[in-house]
Formats: structure tokens, sequence, C-alpha cells
């Protein structure tokens, strides 16, 4: 995994960098229900950029705000300084693709098919050329064709080119979905979800193509709830928590606040009650982190902080994160290590008995 | 002959058909079975040179001996595939061709096929000429022949599905509804091919395109006999015949062969299909059928139209026969009829211009606010405009509006087309053939379907047919893909709008004259919007020869079986639902949905030959 020499070359560049995406101020009320309250958030070329938050934090609305889904109710979004219309097809030949929580490909067309719709945008030929079938059409046709064969080359699905797209298994559609997200030529492309229900091989599949998208010059904006993912992942995270961004920054500064972890876990009152709290949270929280790899459940469970600690240099992002770990427990892991942490220390210890 | 005793061995081996792979009747060993099979078929064919009944008055005269005519001869063929089917299953040399994917499954749906049509003739003739009595020694032969015939065919043995046994808890209608499926299941597996189908070695190319030429000149003379069937019970006769031994022969791998074939010569298979129904004319000594050809290639040409709309964009239309109508009476408006207001005569060209214009406008008016809608909302709507394009003709009459249209006497002696001299009016003797009014306009028909055709054929296989396609799986994500969805099913709405004036503008001209009751939503006489629907559907969404073939029977059918009169419709939703409830992809299944229905299955059914396109 790349991740230190990532962050060594963001911290080198950034001036070069031009804002891909900027919302201001984004506001998306149903009603009374105020879904999304005035989110700002940037995306820089050659960043990948997450966004988390707990289930129902307003992830995906923020998301078809971004996509022209939805009108945001307030504020406003800008494309390379542009603003966005509020039609999801004018946003796609904008330059921002995305890709959808649960799979949305056109089940009944071949993979292959499914990578030309997305080429849609970039290509013009009308009803007029189909019919009449010139050397220009069948020119556009071929190069279409040869884009989309080398994305589905990219990413590793080129021998199921003639497959039905419903046909693929689990891991390959959401693959496909990124092809076909992909095939617009888009300079920002927004991944929701793109790794629930993968298994840790598939996930660290996806986090090299996500990578690789990035190396490609395309700004990746990514919602995930699996924290090792995203801390892997990430240049910068945005916690998005009720509708309103409660800390953005790098992962670090994003996992050692006390609110996301609050947010994530629920707030200490006091020794009993947190107890309590803490056993009822803990098999949500720990989820992620048994997805992300399955070693790591039985040595969460050990007792001691130490055991912790001493796991951390193992993982993927360690070795540059190591020496902020002497501060609390839970800052030098994800929250799921740190309820482990914020668990042991409670007096409640008969949940591990 | 006595075929049925010349295999004296067979009890021999009685105990080796114990085992699992019985037949579903499990009377007779499997190799008695497979003699007893071969004898009763070809004793129906020997049966069809006797005479079947003493009274000519049953229609086709089955009174004379050695001279099978009508039924005799639908019975005979079928005899005939029998027996080629059985001694294939025989292994003799030559015929091992005829059954790719092995024989037993084409035999059965061969002894049934005869079996059907010939009780089904016995019948007839017992009926109308008052019992039993009325056959001749022939026709109890024949009954008996077919019916030894299929019983034995049953005996044969199958691969048996493996069913779930009943749970002695379940209720009793629960476990006869299981027992009753565990049959079905059964039943089915006993009809269907053995093994899957030999992949076709290749050919010379000369060698496969004469096969072909072979089997679109079949198909032709299929429907040459179809179309001019005289009576009712031919009809029927003919309509049991073909639909079995269809099954027969998609049973015996023949077709899939076929298919193969014809994919792989796609553009040759149409133009051939093309050629081949271009000669139907030729094939007929008067107007009388030419007639009903036309009418079907006004109604196939206006379904595959629709098929633009529906099959392709997912647009359900219930309205479509509107914009038939509007060709037609914008047609019929500068065509210089006497009764048109306009008194204007525009050469066909240009009269053909304006309907499909008209049309076009008239669909990106409807469309504009109605394509905003999505799924039932829209086919109300376009229900709603339908039945407003009539009404409003209807009204515009001079006394309760404008007069343009002569309100419900519509536009009448709409004068012939003259084309470079040629009066489409005339009778023309070419070669020696008398090409006759219908005829004429049964080529400018098949012009304008071929137009059709290539249109859907290209405009399917392109950025905007994906474009289409992607907004009927899925209409968020195809926004999402830069589509531009409203933009993309107008052009949709207004290209099937165009093809249907088109179609609208020789209609006018064939039929004299146009009324609004031509153009109802549902109504006896295709084409009307629910005909045209039910072609669609009953064809095959999304497929170029579907709607065509489904149009062809939906046509055909209703217009052959006068007798059912009033109970027409009725049957015509009978079998919409039967045809849905089994064959829910339609006649010619689209390869993406034959896997979208028949994903569990593990012997999809044959797809039909896309021969009969343009027949």
């Amino acid at each position: 995994m790349t991740t230190t020499t990532t962050k060594a070359e963001a911290g080198a560049e950034p001036a070069a960098r031009e804002t891909v995406l900027d919302a201001r101020g984004v506001t998306m009320r149903f009603g009374g229900l105020t879904a999304v309250r005035d989110v700002n958030l940037t995306v820089n070329s050659g960043e990948i950029v997450g966004l988390i938050g707990p289930n129902g934090a307003g992830k995906t609305t923020f998301f078809n705000c971004l996509t022209g889904l939805y009108v945001p109710t307030e504020g406003e979004v800008r494309y390379k300084g542009q603003v966005l219309p509020p039609k999801s097809f004018k946003v796609t030949a904008a330059g921002i693709a995305r890709t959808f929580q649960n799979i949305r490909l056109f089940n009944n067309m071949t993979v292959l098919e499914n990578v030309l719709v997305g080429r849609h945008t970039r290509t013009k030929e009308g009803l007029w050329s189909a019919l009449l079938r010139g050397p220009g059409f069948k020119r556009a046709e071929a190069a279409s064709e040869k884009r989309a064969m080398e994305l589905l080359e990219f990413v590793g699905l080129a021998e199921k080119a003639q497959h039905l797209s419903k046909n693929l298994p689990y891991g390959e559609q959401r693959k496909l979905e990124i092809a076909r997200a992909l095939a617009s030529d888009p300079g920002l492309i927004l991944l929701d979800e793109p790794t629930a229900g993968m298994n840790p091989q598939e996930t660290r599949a996806a986090e090299e193509l996500i990578f690789a998208i990035r190396d490609m010059g395309i700004a990746v904006l990514v919602i995930e709830h699996d924290m090792r993912f995203i801390f892997n992942l990430c240049d910068r995270v945005a916690v998005l928590v009720q509708g309103q961004k409660l800390i953005e920054g790098d992962s670090q500064t994003v996992q050692g606040d006390e609110r996301v972890i609050a947010a994530y876990l629920g707030e200490p009152i006091d020794e009993t009650p947190k107890a309590e709290a803490l056993a009822a949270e803990t098999p949500e929280a720990e989820a992620p982190a048994a997805e992300t790899d399955a070693d790591e459940a039985p040595e969460a469970e050990a007792p001691a902080d130490e055991a912790d600690e001493a796991e951390a240099p193992a993982d993927d992002e360690a070795p540059d994160e190591a020496p902020a770990a002497d501060g609390t427990p839970a800052e030098d892991d994800t929250p799921a290590d740190a309820a482990d942490a914020a668990k042991d220390a409670a007096p409640g210890k008969e949940n591990d008995a | 002959m006595t075929t049925i005793s010349e295999n004296p061995q067979a009890p021999a081996t009685a105990e080796s058909a114990k085992t699992a792979d019985r037949g579903l009747i499990g009377l007779l060993p499997e190799r008695t079975a497979r003699a007893v099979t071969l004898g009763g078929a070809a004793l129906t064919v020997a049966s069809c040179f006797l005479s079947w009944t003493w009274d000519p008055d049953f229609p086709g005269d089955l009174t004379v001996y050695g001279y099978p005519a009508g039924l005799q001869l639908q019975v005979l063929l079928l005899g005939v595939l029998t027996v080629l089917f059985a001694l294939s299953s025989y292994g003799v040399k030559g015929l091992g061709w005829l059954t790719p994917a092995g024989a037993d499954g084409a035999v059965k749906f061969g002894a049934l096929a005869s079996f059907g049509t010939a009780w089904f003739t016995v019948i007839a003739i017992s009926v109308e000429l008052g019992g039993l009595v009325n056959l001749e020694p022939g026709g109890f032969v024949l009954a008996v022949a077919t019916l030894v015939t299929l019983l034995a065919a049953l005996d044969l043995p199958f691969k048996r599905p493996t069913v779930l046994p009943v749970d002695p808890e379940d209720t009793g209608w629960d476990q006869f509804k299981h027992r009753a499926g565990n049959g079905w299941a059964s039943f089915k597996a006993t009809f269907s091919a053995p093994r899957p189908v030999k992949k076709l070695r290749p050919l010379p190319t000369a060698v496969e395109i004469l096969i072909i030429a072979v089997v679109l000149g079949l198909a032709l003379s299929v429907f040459t006999y179809g179309i001019g069937t005289e009576y009712d019970e031919l009809f029927l006769g003919f309509l049991i015949t073909a639909g079995l031994g269809f099954a027969a022969i998609g049973a015996s791998g023949l077709l899939k062969q076929v298919t193969q074939l014809t994919a792989k010569h796609q553009n040759l298979t149409i133009a051939g299909a093309f050629i081949a129904a271009a000669l139907f004319p030729f094939t007929q000594t008067d107007d009388q059928y030419a007639t009903l050809g036309v009418y079907i290639l006004i109604f196939a040409t206006v379904a595959l139209g629709l098929n633009i709309v529906v099959g392709l964009a997912g647009l359900l239309d219930l309205g479509y026969v509107a914009f038939l109508g509007v060709g037609a009476y914008a047609a019929a408006l500068v065509s210089g009829a006497p009764t048109s207001p306009f008194g204007v005569h525009f050469p066909f060209w240009a009269a053909i211009l304006v309907g499909a214009a008209a049309s076009v406008v008239f669909g990106v008016l409807i469309g504009a606010p109605t394509l905003r809608l999505r799924g039932d909302y829209l086919a109300i709507v376009t229900l709603g405009f339908g039945e407003i394009f009539r009404i409003t003709v209807m009204n515009t009459d001079g006394t309760s509006g404008p007069d343009i249209t002569n309100g419900s006497n519509g536009i009448a002696s709409i004068p012939n087309l003259n084309l470079f001299g040629f009066d489409f009016g005339q009778a023309h003797t070419i070669a020696g053939f008398t090409i006759g009014r219908f005829a004429n306009y049964f080529f400018l028909m098949l012009l304008i379907t071929a137009v059709v055709v290539l249109v859907f054929r290209r405009s399917g296989d392109s950025r905007i047919g994906r474009a289409w396609v992607a907004i009927r799986e899925d209409e968020t994500a195809a926004l999402a893909m830069g589509i531009n969805g409203f933009r993309v099913k107008l052009i949709a709405f207004a290209l099937g709008a165009g093809l249907a004036g088109l179609a609208g503008t020789v209609q006018a001209h064939v039929t004299y004259t146009v009324t609004p009751e031509q153009y109802l939503f549902a109504g006896p006489i295709p084409p009307n919007s629910a005909f045209l629907l039910a072609a669609v559907v009953l064809g095959g969404m999304g497929t170029m020869s579907g709607p065509l073939v489904g149009a062809a029977l939906l046509f055909l059918i209703p217009n052959k079986l006068q007798f059912m009169g009033e109970y027409q419709l009725f049957a015509f939703g009978v079998a919409l639902v039967l045809i849905m409830r089994f064959r829910p992809e339609g006649i010619v299944a689209d390869k993406r949905r034959q896997l979208e229905f028949h994903e569990h299955d593990e012997q999809p059914a044959p797809a039909a030959t896309p021969a009969k396109a343009g027949a």
C-alpha cells in the first residue's frame, strides 16, 4: 500500500492543485426535515477525499445534491469554478461521474454496453448519423468501443465484456459501475460506498483501484463506513453528522476528534451508564473492523490496550502514524479499536468473559 | 402396413426398462415403445391415403382413396415428420442431421402433433356430419394409429427431473398443488430435448446460404398455405399442425442450428426474407389473399414502430394507433380525394413526407408534456391522447367544429396512387403473373416495411439505441450517465410516431377511405392500439422479427376464424394470458429477455426462427 508516499506527495505540492469541486453552504430540506445543513466541502485535483458519518447523517443526500439528482435548497456547487446545472445529466457532462450505493447497472445489457452507455456524453452521434451510418459514425463507434475495452481492461473485466451485467458476481458489478462512471472521462468521481458487502481481499483490490483512478488524474470523493479503508485511502476526511459537517482534516485529526468518537460511540455521561452504552454500541462499531481484517477480531478482544498498540504497526497506515499514537489510546486507530480501548478501561469487564 | 408386429424380440428386453429412466406412462418397455411409435407413425402416413369419411360435404372432400386432400395433407406431413424422427432415433444412416439434439423429444412432439390434428379432424367430422357413423374405416385407422403412436412415444424414456417429495404435514390442497407441480415438471421434461444441441460444424458459405434460402422458402410456403386456407377447419388444423410441428422441429434442435446460421448471415437472411415476402404475390392467382398480405404488412410495420417506443425505450404507449391515423388522414387530405376540404393533390413522395411529418409533429406535441411522467402515468396519458385524436377527428365535421375531416363519414374515395406512370389501381401482368391492385400496394408496403426494419436495426444498435435501453433499464442511473432522458425519450416517441405515419399514408390509399372508427383503442379488427401492443408483447419485445410474427398471427387468426364472432376478443384475452404465463418473453425471444425469464429453467424453450420475419 502506498499511503505514505501518497501523503508525502500531497504535502509536497499543494500549490499546484486546482479546486475541482467546491460546495458552499449546501443545504437540503425535505419539507420540515433538514437532511443536509450548510455543508462546505472542497476537493482538489489529485486528491482522495472521504466522507464519513453514521447512518442517516445525510451523506448520500449530499452526494445527490452534488450530482444534480436533488437541487440544493440553499448553497451552490461549483465544478472547476463553474456553478453546476441542476440536472444530473448535465453534471455528468460537466465532468462529475458517480456510482450508486445500491448498484444500479443496466441489468439486461452486456458489460460492454454498460460502459458504452457511460460514453454517452463524450460522443455526439445522433439519430441521423445512426440511420445513415456514415464513416464518421463507424469511426466514433469504434473509438467508443476501444475506450470501453480499455476501461474494462483497467478494472479487470475485459474477458467478461459480452456477459449480461446482472450475471456478474457482486464485486465485479461494483467494478463495472466504476468503469461505467470512468467512461464519461470525469474530472471527479463520486463513489458511494464502493466496498459495501465486500470481503477483505475485495476491499483491498478496490483500494488499489481507487489509487489507480487517482493516478489517472481524477479526483475522488468517497463515502464509506469502513474506517480502516477510508483512513488508508483518503488524503482528507470530512465527517458528516446529522446533516452537518463536524470536522474535516487528515486521518489523524479526524480520528482524534472527540466529537467524532462521540458521534460514533455516544457521549459518556458517567461511569456506570457508560459501560452499558458501550456494551450496546460495541457490536455495531466493531463490524467494520471485523470486515476489514478477520485476524484483527480476536486480537481486538485482548484485555490490555498495549496489545492493541502493539498491533498497530502491522496495519498499512501505521508507519507514519506511530509517533502520533502515544496520546490517548483512542487516537491511534479506528473507532472500532477505540471502542475496545474504552471498553477495557470501563469497569464492566464481565462483557469480555 | 403391419409394422406393429414387426419386432417380436422386443419383450425380451423388458427388464432393462425397469430402471429410473422409464417413459411417462410406463406401459411398454423402451424398445417395444420405439418400434410401436415408428409403426404407428407409418400407419398414420398410410391412413392418409385412405378415405376418412364417405360424405363429401365435409370441407376438403376426404372421401377419395389414394389422394390426400385438405387436412389429410397436414396429417400426412406430420406423419412423415414423425417417421423420419423415429428412424433417426434408430440411428439410421443419413438421418442423423435431422435431430442434432436427440430424437426422442422430437418424436414425442411429432406424435402429439399428428394426434392433435388427426383427432381434431375426426371429431370435426363426427360433430359436423352427426356422429361417428360418418367415418370410413380409414378414419378409424387414423384415430387408432395416432393414439397408439402417441402412447408409445410417451413410453420412450426421458430424464426425469428431480422433484421434491410431498410434505405429509401440508394441507390436502397444498399436497395437491405440490403433486400437480411435480407432475407438470415431469410432463415438461418428457417433451424436452434429451441433450443440448450440437454446434453446427462450419460448412462452405454457399451451402449455408442455400440452407437459409431453403428455410426461407419453407417459411414462405407455410405462410402462403396458412393465408390461403379456405375453410375454418383447415385453418384450425393448420394452427395445430404448424404450432406442434414447429415445437417438434424445435425439440429436434434443428431450429437452434438454423438460428445459428441466420445469426451468422444476418443481413443476408433479412434480405432473403424480404425477397421471399416479395415472391408471395406471385404464388397467388387472384388478389384475394394479397389483400390480407398488405393488411398484415401495415399492421406489422406499425407494430415494429411501436416496438421502438415500447420494446427499446420502455415507454408504454397505449394510444399509438393515433399516429397511424394522423399519417393516414394527412395523406388522405392531400390526396386529391373529392371529400377532402383542401382539394389539393400532392404527388405521393410529398404526401408521404406530409404524413410522416404530421405524425412526428403530433408525436412531439403529445410527447413533450407527457414524457416527464414515468410508467403507469405515461400509459394512462397516452391512452387518453389516443382517444382525443379519434374524438377530435370525429368532431371536426363542419357542425361541431371546423370542417376538416368530415367527421364520422371520414374521407372517402381516396384515389389510387400513380408512381412514374405505374397505376396502383390497375392489374399488371409481369412475366405471366397477374399482379392486382392489392399486390401492387403489397410491394409498396414491403418497401415501407424494409425502411422501418432498417430504421429499427440501425437506431437500436447505436449510441441512441443504447441510451433507450438504458432508460428502460434504470432511468435514474441513465441520467447519472449523462443521458438527457427527456430528449432521448422524445426522439424515440417521435421516431415511432413518424414510422407509424409512414405506414398510415399507404394505408389511406389501400383502404380507399379513412374514418375515425379505424383508429380505436381496442376493437375486433387490427390494427388498434391494444392489438398493436399485443403484437409487440406476443412476438417479443425489443426484437425485430417478433412484432412481425406477432402481427401476422394476430391478424390472421381473427380473420380466419370468423365463426368465433363476438367471442374473438375473449379468446384473444385468454390466449394472451396463457402466453404470458408460459412464454413471457414472447414468441421470438430477445436473448436478454430469455435469460431474464428462464434463469432457473434447465432447458430454455427454443427460440423461434427469425426466418418468418419478412413474411
